[in-house]
């Protein structure tokens, strides 16, 4: 297509340069400097895009991020964008856009006869029918519902492109760079304050980017600007956010004007600012009129049109009437004449003549006062409209293919509503003013209803200045402002609807007619928030900000009462939809969460580890150089414990060091058992409460001389443990004399176990005597493996003789490696964390699934742990009546009856007493393969589960169908003595 | 006020929608009523309608300080199951949902209840464990649930990240029977169908005090006078703390802040709803095709009903890598609602220590899927003065006597919970 | 996003904290009986308004720290130590 209603010169594009783009598979060409709307138009498109719900065509109708009509798909395949406002995309050479939400095509849209059937199909009337048959809902209607619906079609395959954040702070953010922001910026910056400005547009200047008078100011305050090294000016930044405690979101679009993000480099970035002062200099919008038909294409508002001219040498018709009711729109009136699109008329509601009429008519434009557009002629594009005057009698039609409309100006308060300042009704501008902030901000320009370039700059040096000296800095070197404006009247008559026959909009892409906020009045929903939510106005992706007044406009004169008392409905973060890809940055797929390794996690790789990928660290499940699944090495691994002798990696066991005087006091407060009496070069078993007396933590925390401890804690509760210590000792009792600190990085740490452990160990231990009673169970020792330091603890998790190895984190591979390589002869094994799950089920020892967060110490078998003297965390409430009811669930071993495999017992089934029963008595909390018993077997909790040893039992599956007979045991199935520790 | 159907509608779009009629009535307070409840969201509403059609109880006032609907009920994901892992809760939730599917016809209001499924996904096998020790326990009730491996997730939900995920996807709990209501229209079509039965709702009517006559209360004072009612319910959730302490009651509930967010609407892309199991994180696609989606608590304190951006970007990367199409679209909307969180997670449907005063509150996040149940144990607790078996564990006592119901373990820290 | 004022620290992002709750309520001695243990894990005030509460300084001096802020508003009115006392302002 050629650039028929391009001008020939004027405006911001780069004629010099062409750029090609395609839409819905049509070719166009355009300059740099375009955006996709600026350019359609300038090759005579008007029709853009359908509807939401009667797929009506649709037009552009602004030219800024509030576009609710002209949204596209940009790009394809995995980079394809939905809903991309075509008013704000950049379009660069090779860009892809299709239109959406049509079928098959955007001329001829299948759905588009919901609107032959419009008139059953009010807001609101999906919540009275679609019921009957009750059936249908989910078989028949909302399948429909659902692909009718939608806007855009989402990209289906990974985002190839990379995102990521930035934190900045900074004594002055200014918001926007028009002429307010400009100043402000350049007044706090020449005080010295530290600024950022950010502006949503691709080129800053915001409304001097329309004034080519202009361009000489704009440029010396660009310049003046970028020579600060303390401003940073953020072009393509749409500040989304305005945050307690003076903190914003914005979001760059780096490289969304580029076919690709360049090598390295990010498509979108969020900043997060902390800014002392804000700055909102964020404009004005112009708003439309409710009248019949307002939603053709080829009906836009005055600015728009006058923007695509100015800015973008693009006529956006070729025959213009304008229906306004205020003077600014004029000025857009002239620029169009001015550009040669010939204006039929300024059809003005106000009856009062005023200079610009007089200006007008030298222009030779005729203008109706007194009048109003009753209607649009055309479907997909307009080709007359008819107006009348206000008192109906006389109805005329004109030629026309574009109509402008202006029915006011909305200053941008939705970043000062997010702080929770209560905007203000203004009268003369009969628009939300910003409330009084309760953040450090201020509003400067037209978002604070200041109009004219000169008035801005000044209000917006004004605010910068202010900005500043409310930080302690000193009024910087004076600058020049524009020249005075020529005289500016921003006051409207309020007007928001034309009555007469046909649908007249109050949102565009949702539908939603003046009627059907009526409708919603008549039926009760007369509080603007359910008016908003039962009609859907102002829900669609912007939020109202187009045309959101209209609605509030229409509902006070239904409920006869002004539109301060009516309202709008809360404006929420985001100003403008944030991509989530930018939000999410750099933590998309493995970057979700960081990845905690062991000292000795390079060894497990080079040695075929299988790993685990919950939580945090990465722990090896089992050994497998040909990556098989199944039991097999695992059984194998844990069969080389039972029989001979295996080594595990559990440096991830939680790890405190714990000095001072008092440290066996807190100790003693913190378990239920006591550790102030514990020899030093002792170990014991201890176990944590939670204040409410349910368990919390389990582990052996050994004495290493008089005032020093070392705490294990589980894997998952580490850091939880330490915080536990931190609030007991520093809100409770901070007259202890304890300090503690975490040292679970520091350490290497390895179990060793099995029968043959200490033969395997004596091989390689120096200046330690291993023998049983020199270095009886529960004993803590240092010695040397391989020339490096390590402290051996005697104690098992697996129920075999064993020691864990500990020794300072630079030295695990050697140590392991000296272990494995003294355990050879001995037949030793790495077993992973399956192995080890394995083995503490068969020996009874608790972990994650029976520490749950549900059961107490005495559910678990540990009464005699409770001590009965002195005060620790959770003795009083653990003793409240439900928690030692003796029918709660406790802990007991469970077996199959059969011996065979086949018949699976498995974790969170529950326990019944007979096949078919629905009444749980409990459920198996941990399950395994056994390697002793050569069963399926495990550990559960059942009520008066004690009790019940012997008993056969049933556990069932009802998600598998699966009913396997038990035998209630000791929970203790390998070596419930305790002999083969001590061994 | 006449009922909806068909022939209605084909004739109201003949005569330009002229002929309907306010939803529910917009009455000035009687001095007196046999039962107040304090509190017009889902719960309030849901209360008297039930007291009025299970109870036969129609002489009800339901007193709203500002709007119905706009606190909680208006601003979840609108998420409906009974996938809970104590009888104390998923027989309660399971009454509820079976009410959910009747409720349409119940209040001749569509309410767009969708049985899409929800899936709860698992990651490792004690997670598989824990989901099945729930499954198993609701499948034990006759309750739906199944549980999906790795493949029977992807065929569902195929634009999870099965192939690059930071926690690999092991499984899922699905319970096909859970989905998703429209919000507003439930609080709507409850407001009408109480209103239908003889209920007053009265909107912009703010309880400031509950007057006692000793042990019993007698009436409330408002700021539009005095209304007398020898039977008050408290169905204020968020607020819950600060209309008991008018009784001088006080409870194990702090209020926190929840937030929800929708995507801009795209073509369908996500049938079920799905939570992500290494993280908080939940989403579904409304009808009108924004995914809508939340994440944990903001953990502190809050009565504040709006979005943060630590939590918008804690909550959006999960979403991102569970589901990496999402990372093209943008983020439309963030809100907050205020959630009274209970020191076990579970809510409270009680008597208190004070005569013919009764509390619906406690929802943490879950209240929404339980509106209906909730309004018809609470009913039944008003006009009975006992609990029903559904709601006889939601007591403020349990507490006291260590009979918690900690679905998560979570312990008494409402800001985990 | 609560910028936090650490007596320790200085000013830090909300981030680098974790929440711990009512500030106001104390844990009674080993004496203090069924009541006294139930009120320090269960009963609480909720104030809308001002709350005193402990906010931990994880990623950093790892102190719990007693802060007055708004439950409204968020505002932070003052940050203590955890040995300070605090008066609880009106709500």
């Amino acid at each position: 297509m050629t650039q028929t209603h391009r001008l020939a010169q004027g405006g911001r594009i780069d004629r010099s340069r062409t750029l090609r783009f395609t839409f819905d598979g049509r070719r166009y060409e355009g300059h740099p400097g375009d955006t996709l709307a600026s350019a359609l138009l300038a090759s005579g498109e008007r029709l853009v895009g359908r509807s939401f719900k009667h797929h009506r065509p649709r037009g552009i109708v602004t030219a800024g991020p509030e576009e609710p009509c002209a949204l596209v798909e940009l790009r394809s395949g995995a980079r394809r964008e939905p809903n991309t406002r075509a008013t704000v995309a950049e379009i660069y050479d090779g860009l892809e856009a299709t239109s959406q939400n049509r079928w098959p095509s955007l001329a001829f849209d299948v759905s588009a006869i919901n609107q032959l059937v419009g008139r059953f199909l009010p807001a609101g009337f999906y919540y009275k029918t679609f019921m009957w048959p009750a059936s249908f809902w989910e078989k028949v209607y909302e399948p429909i519902i659902r692909r009718a619906a939608g806007l855009g079609r989402a990209a289906m395959a990974p985002d190839p492109d990379e995102y990521e954040s930035m934190h900045a702070h900074c004594d002055v953010l200014v918001v926007g760079s028009g002429a307010a922001g400009l100043a402000a910026a350049r007044a706090a910056g020449a005080a010295g304050a530290r600024v950022i400005v950010a502006d949503q547009d691709f080129e800053l200047g915001g409304g001097l980017l329309l004034e080519p008078e202009q361009e000489p100011w704009r440029q010396g305050m660009l310049a003046a600007l970028s020579g600060m090294p303390e401003v940073r000016l953020l072009p393509r930044t749409t500040v989304f956010g305005f945050y307690e405690h003076d903190v914003l979101g914005a979001v760059e679009r780096v490289a969304d004007h580029l076919p690709v993000p360049p090598e390295h480099g990010v498509r979108q970035r969020v900043w997060t600012i902390r800014a002392r002062q804000t700055v909102l200099a964020t404009g004005s919008t112009e708003r439309p009129i409710a009248f019949p038909n307002n939603d053709r294409p080829g009906v836009m508002l005055a600015s728009a049109a006058m923007t695509y001219v100015r800015r973008f040498g693009a006529r956006p018709g070729e025959r213009a009437v304008f229906f306004a009711n205020n003077d600014i729109a004029y000025d857009a009136a002239f620029a169009l004449h001015h550009a040669g699109v010939s204006v039929a008329a300024i059809i003005d509601v106000r009856k009062k003549d005023s200079k610009r009429a007089a200006a007008a008519a030298d222009r030779g434009i005729a203008v109706k006062l007194g009048s109003v557009i009753s209607d649009v002629k055309g479907g997909r594009n307009v080709h007359g409209v008819s107006f009348r005057t206000a008192n109906g009698s006389v109805e005329r039609v004109l030629d026309a293919d574009l109509l402008c409309v202006s029915g006011g100006w909305n200053p941008a308060v939705h970043l000062q509503s997010h702080t929770r300042a209560r905007p203000i009704w203004n009268n003369d501008l009969a628009a939300f003013l910003p409330g009084k902030p309760v953040q450090a901000e201020r509003s400067a320009g037209s978002a604070a209803g200041v109009f004219g370039i000169a008035h801005c700059a000044t209000d917006g040096a004004k605010a910068g200045r202010e900005a500043a000296a409310a930080l302690g800095f000193r009024d910087g070197a004076a600058f020049e402002l524009p020249a005075p404006d020529a005289e500016v009247d921003p006051r409207v008559k309020p007007f928001w609807e034309v009555k007469a026959k046909g649908k007249a909009f109050v949102d565009l892409q949702n539908d939603v007619t003046a009627d059907d906020i009526r409708l919603a009045h008549r039926e009760g929903y007369t509080h603007i928030e359910h008016a908003k939510r039962y009609t859907t106005h102002s829900m669609a992706t912007d939020q109202g900000r187009f045309s959101g007044i209209l609605g509030t406009a229409v509902l006070a004169e239904a409920r006869g009462e002004t539109i301060e008392t009516v309202g709008v409905p809360t404006f929420r973060p985001y100003v403008t939809p944030v991509t989530w890809g930018a939000m999410a940055g750099r933590h998309a797929g493995h970057h979700l969460q960081p990845v905690r390794r062991s000292p000795l996690h390079p060894w497990h790789v080079r040695n075929h580890g299988i790993f685990l990928e919950t939580g945090l660290w990465m722990r090896p499940l089992y050994y497998s150089a040909t990556r098989e699944t199944g039991w097999d090495p695992i059984l194998k691994e844990a069969r080389a414990v039972r029989q001979a002798v295996g080594i595990c990696d559990v440096s991830t066991l939680g790890k405190i060091d714990i000095q001072g005087r008092d440290a066996g006091i807190l100790l003693d407060r913190l378990y239920t058992n006591t550790f102030s009496t514990l020899a030093v070069g002792k170990a014991r078993y201890g176990l944590m409460l939670r204040e409410d007396g349910i368990m919390f933590d389990d582990g052996t925390t050994s004495r290493l001389s008089e005032h020093r401890y070392l705490m294990t804690t589980t894997t998952a509760k580490a850091a939880e443990v330490l915080a536990h210590m931190e609030f007991y000792h520093q809100t409770v009792w901070p007259e202890l004399d304890v300090r503690y600190c975490t040292v679970t990085d520091q350490w290497a740490q390895m179990s060793v176990a099995g029968p043959k452990t200490r033969l395997a160990l004596q091989g390689c231990v120096e200046g330690l005597d291993l023998s049983n009673e020199a270095f009886p169970f529960m004993g803590v020792c240092d010695a040397t493996v391989a020339g490096c330091p390590v402290r051996l603890y005697r104690v098992s998790f697996s129920g075999e003789m064993a020691y864990e190895v500990a020794t300072p984190a630079g030295y695990g591979e050697r140590v392991w490696e000296a272990i494995l390589a003294a355990g050879r002869p001995h037949g030793i094994l790495p077993y992973g964390l399956e192995a080890l799950g394995l083995l503490r089920i068969e020996k009874g020892h608790v972990a994650g699934p029976e520490l749950n967060g549900q059961t107490t110490a005495r559910d678990l078998g540990f009464e005699k742990m409770l001590k009965k003297k002195g005060d620790y965390v959770g003795r009083v409430n653990a003793e409240r009546p439900a928690l030692v009811a003796p029918d709660r669930p406790r802990l007991v071993g469970i077996r199959a009856v059969d011996p065979s495999f086949e018949k699976r017992l498995r974790g969170g089934a529950h326990i019944v007493d007979r096949p078919d029963s629905k009444a749980s008595l409990g459920w198996a909390t941990s399950i395994t393969r056994s390697v002793e018993l050569e069963r399926w077997l495990g550990l559960a909790m059942i009520r008066n589960g004690p009790e019940r040893i012997g008993q056969r039992l049933y556990a069932t599956y009802p998600l598998k169908n699966e009913v396997v007979e038990i035998e209630v045991c000791s929970p203790h199935h390998v070596d419930p003595e305790n002999l083969r520790v001590r061994a | 006020m006449s009922r909806y159907s068909v022939f209605r509608l084909f004739r109201e779009g003949l005569r330009n929608q002229t002929g309907w009629t306010r939803a529910w009535r917009a009455p000035e307070p009687k001095p007196a009523y046999d039962v107040i409840i304090i509190g017009g969201g889902g719960h309030g509403l849901a209360s008297a309608y039930y007291l009025a059609r299970e109870q036969g109880i129609t002489n009800v006032a339901v007193l709203e300080r500002g709007q119905i609907g706009l606190g909680n009920v208006g601003r979840n994901t609108t998420i409906v199951r009974s996938n809970y892992l104590f009888p104390e809760n998923n027989l309660f939730y399971e009454k509820s949902l079976q009410l959910w599917e009747g409720l349409e016809q119940d209040l001749n209001f569509n309410v767009m209840m969708s049985q899409r499924g929800v899936i709860n996904l698992y990651h490792s096998d004690s997670q598989r464990d824990a989901y099945a020790r729930r499954g198993n326990s609701m499948r034990l009730n006759g309750i739906d649930a199944e549980l999906l491996d790795r493949d029977q997730v992807r065929a569902l939900v195929p634009v999870l990240d099965f192939d690059n995920a930071r926690f690999p996807i092991h499984g899922g709990l699905i319970q096909r029977r859970g989905g998703t209501a429209r919000h507003d229209a439930v609080a709507w079509g409850l407001a009408r169908g109480a209103d239908r039965l003889g209920v007053d709702i009265i909107q912009n009517c703010e309880v400031t005090g509950i007057r006692r006559d000793g042990g019993r209360v007698v009436g409330v004072e408002t700021t539009r006078g005095y209304i007398a009612a020898p039977k008050i319910g408290i169905a204020v959730a968020g607020h819950t703390s600060q209309v008991a302490a008018m009784a001088g009651i006080r409870l194990p509930i702090e209020s926190h802040v929840l937030q929800a967010f929708v995507s801009e609407a795209v073509k369908p892309v996500l049938d079920h709803v799905v939570t992500f199991g290494a993280g908080h994180f939940y989403i579904s696609q409304s009808d009108k095709g924004g995914l809508v989606f939340g994440g944990g608590l903001d953990g502190y304190n809050s009565f504040a009903q709006r979005g943060t951006l630590p939590e918008a970007e804690h909550v959006i990367n999960e979403g991102v890598a569970l589901m990496p199409l999402l990372s093209r679209l943008r983020v439309l909307r963030q809100w907050a609602g205020v959630m009274d969180m209970t020191f076990d997670g579970t809510p409270l449907i009680c008597k208190t220590p004070v005569q013919g005063l009764y509390i619906n509150g406690g929802w943490c996040y879950g209240g929404f899927k339980a509106v209906p149940g909730s309004g018809w144990c609470f009913a039944h607790t008003v006009a009975k003065d006992e609990p029903h078996p559904f709601n006889a564990a939601m007591t403020i006592e349990r507490f006291r006597d260590g009979a918690m119901v900690d679905e998560k373990g979570a312990g008494p820290f409402p800001w985990l919970q | 996003m609560h910028r936090i004022d650490c007596p320790w620290c200085g000013v830090r992002d909300e981030a680098e904290f974790s929440y711990r709750g009512d500030a106001t309520v104390k844990r009674p001695p080993a004496d203090g009986g069924a009541e006294g243990f139930y009120a320090y894990v269960y009963d609480r005030t909720n104030p809308k308004g001002w709350h005193v509460e402990w906010w931990h300084h994880v990623a950093g001096c790892r102190q719990f720290l007693k802060v007055v802020r708004h439950t409204v508003t968020h505002e932070i009115r003052s940050v203590a130590k955890a040995t300070d006392e605090v008066a609880a302002p009106p709500a």
